[in-house]
């Protein structure tokens, strides 16, 4: 006898079928409704953008994070020359790791607490566009903290973090991170416990990652050719895929209210 | 939903506290010692039973929650939380059991090769999903976030465990087939042993389906009780 619950029907706010493209949105004039999807994801990104620049909550503490942690490190490790070559790679996946949880819930807080969740939900776009905007504009913000981060690390250590390979396998690991990361946080942030319940959801499942990141960053810091670290780069792309697809498709299920 | 256990419940219940009686007989008094551990390497056959029903039950999980998010049916929401709960404690009594074989094999508790790794993950994996569905209050928004937690986890699982494969070489013993040249102890299994072994997996598996059965029956009455609290109050 339990009551069934209302459902919001997207299908409610386009009245037009759309026969091609990714959204069951309604067909702008003189636009298709793939054209839409692009531009609702370039929207959202861009919003987080402007609204970072103009306030810079999100990316000044995650810096000033991620400049604790590689301080905490630098005692808890003991980094003296000879271990630091071995261990720059985990303390480096380590401060991204925290600091990306940190800029997730950020993100989704901010966007619950002032009702822009609400808002992007009314509006006649495609769930997955929300979520591939949040991906995008957080991987963004991943991506300026390392980029600022790492300049810093090979001052303050005397390693040449700037190779290409190693560069590539940030960027890697960042994308399957904030693709993971932005399904995990628009649940918790719909939760009781919020903040704390991200990092516990995030990082068993973001493992993998980290794991292929720090051998692949081993290696290449290491000095050993392309190929040693071939299957490490494989993994990352695999799951970057995989799961990128995956929380694509279960972000619909998370925003039905 | 009667209220009292249907008859068929009852004698499966009786039936599975006699295998598990079996089954402790069997490891304990019927195996034969074997040669190079000697007699810790009893607890080999409730921990592979056990191990076994733990991966039973996170696959098991992964079908009502494709099925409850396509149909929207709380009755498999129910499943699910049934499967999750039984397979997680089973797993960590695998760990457990695992770690009391690993002292006197390994001369450690624990060690961080491929099998364990994967095993503590997936272990804090469904606590997360338990810390998660504790967090909501909303009935059909907490089984929604449990369904795509559980995929979400059930994607992450092999992945890790590949990942990990590839770091270490494996120590866990290699029952079946030829082990890895790294691998320290061998385990060499008599056709007694096999046979055990079978009736022990065999006996767990019934007990798995006694206990999801009596779950899922929890979980039904417990939504009813729900729903007349509801009629109750209003």
């Amino acid at each position: 006898m339990a009551v069934k619950p209302i459902r919001t029907n997207r299908r409610l706010l386009s009245p037009l079928p759309s026969s091609e493209g990714k959204g069951a949105g309604l067909t702008a004039v003189g636009g298709r409704s793939s054209n839409n999807f692009i531009k609702a994801i370039s929207a959202i990104v861009w919003k987080d953008l402007r609204a970072e620049v103009r306030s810079f909550e999100l990316v000044s503490a995650m810096l000033v994070f991620s400049l604790l942690v590689i301080l905490i490190f630098n005692f808890a490790l003991e980094l003296d020359i000879k271990t630091r070559q071995s261990v720059t790679a985990g303390v480096l996946w380590a401060t991204f790791a925290f600091a990306g949880t940190l800029g997730l819930n950020r993100s989704m807080a901010i966007e619950k607490d002032r009702g822009c969740l609400d808002g992007l939900l009314l509006a006649p776009v495609d769930r997955s566009a929300i979520y591939f905007g949040k991906a995008i504009s957080n991987l963004a913000f991943m991506l300026i903290v390392e980029a600022i981060v790492l300049p810093v690390y090979s001052i303050l250590y005397n390693i040449n973090l700037f190779q290409p390979g190693l560069l590539m396998v940030i960027l890697l690991g960042s994308i399957g991170y904030s693709a993971v990361g932005t399904l995990l946080s628009a649940m918790s942030v719909q939760t009781r416990t919020r903040d704390i319940l991200l990092p516990i959801l995030l990082l068993p499942v973001v493992l993998p990652l980290i794991i292929a990141a720090v051998q692949a960053s081993n290696t290449i810091l290491a000095g050993d050719d392309f190929n040693s670290i071939k299957h490490w780069l494989n993994t990352l792309i695999a799951y970057d895929v995989i799961l990128t697809a995956v929380a694509f498709i279960l972000f619909d299920y998370i925003l039905e209210d | 939903m009667q209220q009292n256990k249907p008859l068929a419940l009852r004698i499966l219940d009786g039936i599975s506290i006699l295998l598990i009686g079996i089954t402790t007989y069997l490891a304990l008094f019927v195996a034969p010692t074997e040669v190079t551990m000697g007699a810790v390497q009893r607890v080999f056959y409730i921990h592979v039973s056990t191990a076994w029903v733990g991966m039973l039950g996170f696959i098991a999980a992964v079908i009502p929650s494709i099925i409850y998010l396509r149909t929207k049916d709380m009755k498999w929401d129910r499943i699910e939380v049934a499967a999750v709960e039984i397979s997680s404690v089973f797993f960590f009594l695998a760990i457990v059991l695992g770690s009391i074989w690993a002292r006197p094999a390994w001369n450690a508790w624990w060690k961080w090769e491929a099998r364990l790794t994967t095993a503590a993950i997936a272990e804090l994996l469904y606590f997360a999903y338990f810390m998660l569905r504790a967090g909501i209050d909303h009935p059909e928004r907490r089984a929604n976030f449990g369904a795509v937690y559980a995929l979400i986890a059930s994607v992450s699982i092999p992945i890790t465990f590949m990942s990990i494969r590839w770091v270490d070489r494996t120590l866990h013993p290699v029952v079946f087939g030829v082990s890895k040249a790294t691998s320290e102890i061998e385990m060499a299994m008599t056709f007694d042993m096999v046979k055990i072994l079978l009736f022990a997996i065999f006996a767990f598996s019934i007990v798995f389906i006694d206990l999801f059965w009596n779950r899922i029956r929890l979980g039904d009455l417990q939504d009813k009780v729900e729903q007349l609290k509801l009629k109750v109050t209003s």
